[in-house]
């Protein structure tokens, strides 16, 4: 509770900072709106703000699901298939250091401006943390563990069940945090590229027409629903990890 | 124990085999930790196998339980004058391996679920079998409780109720009570030999007294390769107890030894 009033005072203790910038350097809205101006234009724009939002929440969450999904699915592949853990793997952590950014202009190209290519964006920066951090948390099965399990003579898919996916599930736990933090970005990214709705699309139309209010308008709403959705990936995550008494900072 | 409970625990098991090191050779990271030892481990009483750490033990004890790459060792181990085979054996550890997940009783049935993948892992036999077993070894209030809220004592002997359930004839001990306070440790020595006592236990260890306290056999490792040398032990039968000045003497001999071995290397 304490936690949650400190983080509140910080938020007040900003936006009075930003007042206090605006007020005093005098800059014209055009540039920098105040927080007063721009809550009121949150309000009356609510109506114009409030469909873009929608679409762009349900890029962001169909793209979450189909790329962590795949993400895992490719995981437990690369875990349990020796010859595409040989040929793979390797290049799964060389993906992680591209600009998949860089790859909107052409998945717009390929995949238009609707609903699809913000997907395929999300999906492709979603599916490299998930899959790599699963991945990873998969071969790292404690060695004592695996022993074990080669003395009972278990079966593969058993033992992948009962002891290496839920070992590796702090390590996908991180992955999905990665990813949620990430899904926003990407969709708005895709937005920018090329798009005639959600929220990305609706800045940058604003930012055309010096309604920078609107702009931030749209900012605001942006991120509370980031914030909104990391909290509750975080809590879900938290209980999934309880429910199997394991310790994220000890594995 | 009422002995309608010890008629429960009566486990049938075929007789224990030989166990036989021929010319077994076994390098670990470029160090000839075994150079073509030969070694008989008589069946049906506790092997303890004693020496610092580092010296190999451990390899040892994964070459029985087949853990070892083909490749990595030379020699036949054999069991009753066949190739090593793996099902014949349980093993035990320092750590107890418990998964946090599971109840006591799902953690003691452990092979069970890790076997089965499609059938229900757990006949009701089976659960029978576990609840009296943990029952005897004193956790029937815990049975349906987590790990995490076991003292390391009760985990203990739920990793003894999980390698006793796996009911094989051989089983190898790790250095399984070393992280125990001393009175636990005791009362988990005289558990796991009362319920041990007629399968072949290999044990290793670095204590000379646990190893006068359970050994039938005690062998000392020492030097790189590793020598073997066994250790006569006491007149008296195992779970020996006690100060006698003959188990001191053996005590201070070992350790003489040992020591020894250390400054030749």
């Amino acid at each position: 509770m304490i936690k949650v009033l400190r983080s509140l005072l910080v938020m007040i203790g900003l936006t009075a900072g930003w007042q206090l910038l605006v007020t005093v350097t005098d800059v014209p809205p055009y540039i920098l709106p105040g927080p007063g101006v721009v809550a009121q234009t949150l309000l009356t724009r609510f109506p114009t703000l409030l469909p873009h939002a929608t679409y762009t929440l349900s890029e962001i969450l169909l793209g979450f699901g189909l790329g962590a999904l795949l993400g895992m699915i490719s995981a437990l592949l690369l875990a349990t298939v020796r010859p595409l853990q040989v040929w793979l793997s390797p290049i799964l952590v060389m993906t992680q250091s591209l600009p998949v950014f860089a790859l909107a202009p052409l998945l717009v190209l390929w995949l238009g401006y609707g609903l699809a290519s913000k997907i395929a964006m999300a999906v492709l920066i979603i599916y490299f943390p998930v899959a790599s951090a699963f991945y990873d948390g998969l071969q790292r099965t404690p060695k004592d563990w695996r022993d074990l399990g080669r003395i009972m003579k278990s079966n593969r898919m058993a033992f992948l069940w009962h002891v290496r996916i839920p070992f590796a599930l702090p390590s996908l736990a991180s992955g999905l945090r990665v990813a949620m933090v990430s899904a926003p970005i990407g969709v708005i990214v895709g937005e920018w590229v090329g798009s005639s709705r959600g929220l990305g699309y609706l800045m940058l139309h604003a930012n055309g027409r010096m309604q920078i209010d609107l702009l931030f308008a749209a900012l605001v709403i942006l991120m509370i629903m980031a914030l909104f959705l990391y909290q509750l990936t975080d809590q879900l995550l938290k209980r999934l990890l309880k429910h199997f008494s394991l310790d994220e900072d000890k594995i | 124990m009422t002995s309608h409970e010890k008629a429960l625990l009566a486990i049938k098991v075929p007789p224990a085999p030989t166990i036989q090191f021929r010319n077994f050779s076994f390098s670990y990271k470029g160090q000839l930790l075994f150079d073509r030892l030969d070694l008989d481990l008589a069946t049906g009483c506790w092997n303890l196998l004693l020496g610092r750490s580092g010296v190999g033990k451990t390899s040892l004890l994964r070459a029985l339980a087949g853990l070892l790459p083909d490749t990595s060792y030379s020699g036949e181990i054999l069991f009753d004058g066949k190739k090593l085979v793996s099902d014949q054996v349980s093993w035990m550890t320092q750590d107890d391996l418990l998964l946090p997940w599971l109840s006591v009783v799902e953690n003691s049935l452990l092979g069970n679920r890790l076997r089965a993948w499609s059938r229900s892992p757990f006949p009701i036999i089976a659960r029978n079998k576990a609840e009296n077993l943990l029952r005897a070894l004193g956790l029937g209030e815990h049975l349906h409780k987590r790990p995490a809220e076991l003292s390391g004592g009760m985990r203990q002997r739920v990793a003894l109720a999980r390698t006793l359930l796996e009911d094989r004839p051989v089983v190898l001990l790790d250095e399984p009570f070393s992280a125990l306070d001393a009175l636990t440790r005791s009362e988990m020595q005289d558990l796991a030999f009362e319920q041990l006592m007629h399968k072949t236990v290999i044990m290793i260890t670095h204590d000379p007294r646990e190893a006068l306290r359970l050994g039938h056999d005690i062998y000392l490792l020492k030097g790189s390769p590793v020598q073997l040398t066994r250790v006569s032990p006491p007149e008296t039968v195992p779970l020996r107890s006690g100060f006698s000045s003959e188990l001191q003497w053996c005590e201070n001999r070992i350790i003489a030894e040992l020591s020894l071995a250390g400054e030749i290397m």
